[in-house]
């Protein structure tokens, strides 16, 4: 099978790209990233069709090779689903925004939680028991949920994920000091 | 009885399409619903009743043959699995119909949840029937696109939050599959699965291989294997109870149906067995640790969810006729008790206003009933003896023993630490939270309202939960019966298990080999040097033309 290069080319690019995007933490540029892949896929669907220049239609009786028309029916369906999921995402992330005023992504809560018992631990002596595992789960402070639960947009940008972090880092090996008896 | 076949997935969306138009006739709405899925129900077991005589039925969408048209294939392992999806997700409706008629509907804007829920069970269905693989990516689209917006049914921070890990997630992996379609079809030259089966062996080792690994981990990041399974446990607990239970249930399970073909009909050499293998090993342990580590139990249960995909994966990893047939018992239990468990803790999240293990307690004395909707179901997915979840894992030893490797004994060690370590927090769940007097746990009254504070998920719009008081709700009838019928089907397949365990086997054995499911789809004819007697359906001029289900 012969594949021209110029689709071959942009699909690279597009997928390396879109990649790029995607590990970003603002929405905006995950959409982005994942139109990217999507159309870099859509290309690939494309490059399967074989060689370019055959006829797209033929009507049956002459011995030129004809395209493939199968890859342009998968292609428009695949455009048909990426385009839904493209404007799905797209209200997701206005809606994410109104709600946060920001387009990053909040940070992970298991990371954090995973973060903050790893300074628990470096912090409280040993005897601590392991029943801490499920005291300290719940990683996000207050501060991060109450502008949000309350319905009060938060205007002030001050607050960056590695502020947030840090904030709930010192207020748990506040907590891992206060909580002494288990249950 | 082959007209049946497409009415699985049209009845589903042509109901999807009703409800939508009767939002503002809430109880039209439910009735489409509730109508529409006990429908299906009803004609997947016809199905499944019709293809364990032995024929598998073929319908070529729009009476375009085999290679060319869509087909949809109905064997024992998808008539088995639309059936018990269709009763699954017919018993969460009525759980949903329920909470909302308790909570008067303020926590599921009902106008979109009931035609989301229909295009999810279409959705499923397609999936579960298609014999295409293309058609199969269709149906994972339906599903997924129904499921994004159930999960972020309301728009709250934590469910927008996780519904987006969710979304990036799948999108990825869908665009893996999509990609793997893509280079099947320039290696191959078809999308249909019986000729991508008779194909496929002829391709270089290494094509193979890369196809083979691409689709697998498309469906490894569906079916939440272990490597690729972190988006589970953080997106799926935010949702409502109803929404989690059938996510649990079933969306990653059609990750494993299509890692079950993808391992018996597209790439039957065993070349990733053992791949496979260290991969259900991951899955089970590292799945269990992270359930360990869980004081909310939607998370727990999330977290067992992917450990115990590691069995089902473990048998399809064995390669043989008793491994996937094991496999497949092992799914229908999972399907069914996993569901359960998230709608008991639907009903302790009512009573006991959290699903934090911290702040429950003496839930046994405040409904007894409660406690033994979870109890039993936990017992079950800990596999004690006299359950089906004891049985699936019998099997699944006794599929391993026989291939009698040195890995496949460690999986057995494995999967009987895993067991144990499975039932660990479910007890403790059981003890905290059923058996803890309610008094004991006032007395940490300082420590809830800190674990109220930093619990991600607290913030959800039900959980108005402040100190020691917890805002629990009487539960509704609806909802207490939907849960006791699916802790009666948990128990009707312990008590059924020797007819389904048979079933399984039968269907286990379909899979063995190509053969079978090839000829039934192409016709004996294309498949010159078989034998197959049960291909005639594939041509049979009585198909009606239907509609096409990919959009």
């Amino acid at each position: 099978m012969t594949v021209s290069l110029a689709l071959l080319i942009p699909m690279a690019v597009l997928y390396a790209c879109g990649v790029y995007l995607l590990l970003e933490k603002s929405m905006t540029r995950v959409i982005l990233g994942f139109l990217l892949i999507g159309n870099a896929t859509n290309i690939l669907l494309l490059i399967t069709a074989g060689r370019p220049g055959s006829a797209p239609i033929t009507d049956g009786g002459s011995e030129e090779p004809y395209s493939d028309p199968l890859p342009q029916a998968l292609i428009l369906t695949a455009i048909v689903i990426t385009f839904a999921v493209s404007a799905f995402l797209m209200a997701l992330v206005y809606r994410s925004w109104k709600l946060a005023r920001e387009d990053q992504l909040e940070p992970d809560a298991e990371d954090l939680a995973i973060s903050t018992r790893a300074g628990a631990r470096a912090e409280t002596p040993e005897g601590a028991d392991e029943d801490t595992d499920f005291q300290s789960d719940d990683p996000l402070d207050s501060s991060d949920l109450d502008p949000v639960l309350q319905g009060a947009g938060r205007q002030d940008e001050g607050r960056s994920a590695t502020e947030s972090a840090a904030q709930a880092d010192a207020d748990a090996s506040a907590e891992s000091g206060a909580e002494g008896p288990k249950p | 009885m082959i007209s049946l076949v497409p009415l699985v997935v049209l009845l589903p969306l042509i109901g999807a399409a009703a409800a939508l138009l009767s939002s503002r006739r809430p109880i039209l709405q439910r009735g489409i619903t509730v109508v529409v899925l006990a429908a299906v129900a009803v004609i997947g077991i016809v199905l499944l009743i019709s293809v364990d005589t032995g024929e598998t039925l073929v319908m070529q969408v729009g009476g375009w043959p085999a290679p060319f048209g869509v087909s949809l294939v109905v064997d024992r392992l998808s008539a088995l699995m639309v059936s018990i999806s269709a009763i699954v997700l017919l018993a969460v409706l009525i759980f949903a119909i329920g909470q909302g008629l308790a909570d008067g509907d303020q926590e599921t804007p009902v106008s979109i949840y009931h035609p989301a829920y229909l295009v999810l069970a279409a959705g499923v269905f397609n999936a579960f029937i298609a014999g295409d693989l293309f058609n199969l990516y269709v149906g994972f689209e339906i599903l997924l696109v129904a499921s994004y917006v159930l999960l972020t049914l309301g728009g709250t921070e934590p469910r927008i939050r996780a519904g987006t890990t969710y979304i990036v997630v799948s999108l990825l992996s869908s665009l893996l599959f999509l990609a793997a379609i893509a280079m099947l079809y320039a290696s191959t030259g078809t999308v249909n699965i019986a000729q991508l089966s008779e194909r496929i062996g002829d391709l270089p080792a290494q094509v193979q291989t890369l196809l083979h690994v691409m689709l697998l981990v498309a469906f490894g990041i569906k079916a939440a294997v272990f490597p690729l399974s972190f988006w589970l446990p953080d997106s799926y607990p935010t949702a409502p109870a109803p929404v989690t239970a059938v996510f649990a249930g079933l969306l990653t399970k059609v990750g494993v149906y299509a890692i079950i073909r993808t391992e018996t009909i597209l790439f039957p050499s065993p070349e990733l067995n053992n791949a496979l293998l260290i991969v259900a090993l991951l899955t089970m342990v590292v799945g269990i640790l992270g359930a360990i580590a869980q004081a909310d139990i939607k998370r727990m249960l999330s977290f067992t969810l992917v450990s115990h995909i590691g069995y089902m994966v473990l048998g399809v990893g064995l390669g043989t006729a008793a491994g996937v047939a094991a496999a497949i018992f092992y799914t229908v239990h999972h399907i069914v008790v996993q569901t359960t468990l998230f709608l008991a803790t639907g009903l302790i999240e009512r009573r006991g206003g959290t699903t934090s293990i911290n702040s429950l307690g003496g839930l046994l004395k405040a409904s007894p009933i409660v406690g033994v909707l979870y109890f039993i179901p936990a017992l079950n997915l800990g596999g004690i003896p006299p359950f089906s979840g004891f049985l699936g894992k019998l099997g699944l030893l006794e599929a391993a023993a026989e291939v009698g490797t040195p890995l496949a004994y460690v999986l057995i060690g494995a999967a009987a630490v895993v067991s144990l370590f499975t039932l660990y927090p479910l007890a403790r769940t059981w003890n905290l939270a059923f058996w803890r007097p309610r008094s004991e746990v006032d007395n940490y009254e300082s420590m809830i309202t800190v674990e109220l504070h930093d619990d991600p998920w607290a913030g959800r719009a039900s959980g108005a939960v402040t100190g020691s008081t917890t805002a629990t709700r009487s539960l509704s009838g609806w909802m207490v019966g939907a849960t006791t019928a699916m802790v009666a089907v948990s128990v009707g397949i312990t008590v059924l298990a020797g007819p389904l365990y048979a079933l399984s086997t039968r269907a286990g054995a379909d899979l063995q080999g190509t053969e079978r499911y090839v000829s039934s789809v192409l016709g004996p004819k294309s498949a010159e040097s078989r034998l197959g007697p049960d291909g005639e359906l594939a041509d049979d001029p009585s198909n009606v033309p239907a509609e096409e289900v990919a959009p």
